[in-house]
């Protein structure tokens, strides 16, 4: 019988880290405790809940980890509802890779990179950020600007603070939207910080976040002088083949599942707004 | 060519269905046609076509794909799928077989689909010249010949014989399996051709052309501020998508067996209001977008991807079935203007 992509295979959750009051991190290996597929950054996988439905998560794990994959899960529908409930040991099935992902092994190799995140928008980054930081001699220097509404809203904190921040040639700038106790960071939305920072022009761009944020970002970006061909996203919507058969994941002729999830925005500009 | 006469069918028939399961379009009693599968007695429709498209030999309304056993923790899964068994399509019209090759190129790419390459590796098409086409046709306007159907045999159908002739390896091997076809003529078949060309020329719908979406983006057909007009009185009912031989979106669901979970998949339809509907909000949430989202899959995105080549056949099964009377065609001739 012919491989079908569509079965899926069965991944062990081996570790849940709750990362915010509506954000999760599981951790996923195959039946046999090593990783089911490799992947590229930026690509994502499809996991399921049999009896509750399917959907396409991004892997925010880097493909440099050989042990495991990670999947940061917010909290907002069915599915996603069932994932939150697990415990460890509990079985789900899970298949992929999908989706191009990141050009991390062309167009980003040599670059200095400006990565902008809002909420849970960072979980397709953090994939690219940790390849990245792993692979240091390809690339130049990473600037990471993230925010979220509240200092408990950002994912990936402890990570953050503890490794991020303390690599050299990384430099993090972090924000939340109102002003909080215990906080003596930034206070404010991310396209206006974007604009206050002023990034370095020379950069290129990968931004990933809500897309109202998104929007006012990439106007932001546009003002500073960025152009839409050095800014890269990643999009979510709809899917249930993860494969471009099922027919509902396109904008114009291009399905995110399998054309994307990342684009520039040049190419997104010659597609209708239907996102 | 091969022949055989028309009042020894049965026995073309029986000699077929010896070896695999022969399907053709039957009359279903209210003026219309369906595909049954041939036994004994059982007699073939001269319907201009059959009401439903013939895609569900190939991409069934519903069929299971794989099975889950949740038993705590544990998850087992289990491989439903099962050789198909060979089969014969009878009376074919050219539309049809033409939907076939628009759904390998979606169904067949890389990573190919095995549910329809396994039905397709086993099924043989035996296509019917349409000796009465309909005003409701309009294949020629996509390139298609109804006088000249493709498929693994074609077939004519005259006063006195059935006139049959193999396109491919598999349809040559059926052909020579059977030992009752006389031999005929080449060109045996250029009477029947000439006299369906003369009826396709008077079809109200023959001058049909798709010149008019050439030559535009395609953000100039999606921007069009016709979209409006064309989609206002569109319910929303989904009957042009089933209807449809090129349709091919489907869903995923589960399931409860009552022993397990069944994963099964279903045709969907990009006309419905929840085909896009995400937990985080909807990306067409108007009738417009998803009637646009239809038309243009069909007459811009599906070309743009595919070398040129149309998502329509020419059918007519959406002009007869649409509750309001609004179709492809009416769509094609607003845009143009």
């Amino acid at each position: 019988m012919r491989e079908e992509t569509l079965i899926p295979k069965v991944g062990v959750v081996t570790d849940i880290r709750q990362d915010t009051p509506d954000v999760k991190t599981f951790r996923v290996v195959g039946l046999d405790g090593k990783k089911v597929f490799e992947h590229i950054p930026g690509q994502c996988a499809m996991l399921s809940v049999p009896g509750v439905g399917e959907g396409m998560f991004s892997i925010t794990s880097s493909p440099t980890n050989t042990e495991f994959m990670e999947f940061s899960i917010k909290k907002c529908g069915c599915l996603t509802s069932w994932l939150h409930m697990m415990e460890v040991g509990q079985q789900i099935t899970i298949r992929g890779p999908y989706g191009n992902g990141f050009p991390v092994e062309s167009a980003l190799k040599g670059k200095d990179l400006l990565f902008i995140a809002g909420g849970i928008g960072l979980a397709p980054l953090r994939s690219v950020i940790n390849y990245v930081r792993d692979k240091k001699e390809n690339y130049g220097s990473v600037h990471i600007i993230y925010g979220s509404r509240s200092m408990d809203d950002l994912v990936d904190y402890k990570e953050i603070i503890d490794e991020w921040c303390n690599d050299a040639g990384v430099k993090v700038d972090l924000t939340i939207d109102r002003p909080q106790e215990g906080w003596d960071g930034h206070v404010g939305f991310i396209p206006s910080f974007v604009e206050e920072l002023s990034p370095d022009l020379s950069r290129t761009v990968l931004i990933c976040g809500p897309p109202i944020m998104i929007k006012f970002t990439l106007d932001g970006l546009k003002k500073l002088g960025f152009e839409e061909s050095q800014v890269y996203t990643t999009m979510e919507l709809r899917m249930k083949c993860a494969i471009g058969k099922c027919g509902r994941c396109n904008i114009g002729n291009k399905y995110v599942c399998k054309d994307g999830p990342v684009f520039r925005f040049d190419q997104l500009a010659e597609l209708p707004d239907e996102y | 060519m091969k022949k055989i006469s028309i009042d020894r069918l049965n026995e073309l028939f029986a000699a077929i269905a010896a070896s695999k399961a022969l399907y053709m379009p039957v009359d279903d009693g209210k003026n219309g046609a369906k595909y049954s599968k041939w036994s004994e007695g059982t007699e073939y429709s001269k319907a201009a076509n059959t009401k439903r498209s013939a895609k569900d030999f190939f991409f069934p309304q519903v069929e299971d794909m794989a099975e889950f056993n949740v038993n705590g923790k544990e998850i087992e899964i289990i491989d439903t799928r099962e050789e198909c068994e060979e089969f014969v399509v009878f009376g074919v019209r050219a539309c049809d077989a033409k939907s076939f090759e628009i759904l390998d190129s979606v169904y067949l790419v890389d990573p190919v689909d095995s549910y329809y390459a396994s039905r397709r590796e086993h099924g043989i098409i035996m296509t019917m010249a349409c000796n009465k086409p309909t005003d409701t046709c309009f294949c020629s306007a996509f390139g298609i010949d109804a006088s000249n159907p493709m498929g693994d045999i074609s077939c004519w159908m005259n006063d006195s014989d059935l006139l049959l002739s193999a396109n491919t390896e598999k349809g040559q091997a059926l052909l020579d399996s059977i030992n009752i076809l006389d031999e005929a003529d080449d060109n045996a078949a250029d009477d029947t051709k000439a006299a369906i060309k003369a009826i396709l020329e008077k079809l109200p719908l023959f001058g049909l052309s798709t010149e008019g979406m050439k030559g535009k983006t395609l953000m100039e057909v999606f921007n069009s501020d016709k979209w409006a007009e064309l989609s206002e009185s569109c319910l929303g009912c989904g009957t042009c998508t089933f209807v449809c031989p090129t349709c091919q979106c489907y869903d995923i669901r589960d399931y409860d067996t009552g022993h397990g979970v069944m994963r099964y998949r279903c045709w969907d339809s990009c006309m419905y209001s929840d085909f896009t509907l995400c937990a985080h909000g909807n990306t067409r949430t108007t009738q417009l977008q998803r009637f646009r989202q239809r038309f243009m899959h069909k007459l811009v995105y599906y070309p743009e991807n595919n070398g040129g080549v149309f998502g329509c056949v020419g059918c007519g099964r959406c002009l007869r079935s649409c509750p309001i009377s609004m179709n492809i065609v009416k769509v094609m001739k607003t845009l143009e203007g």
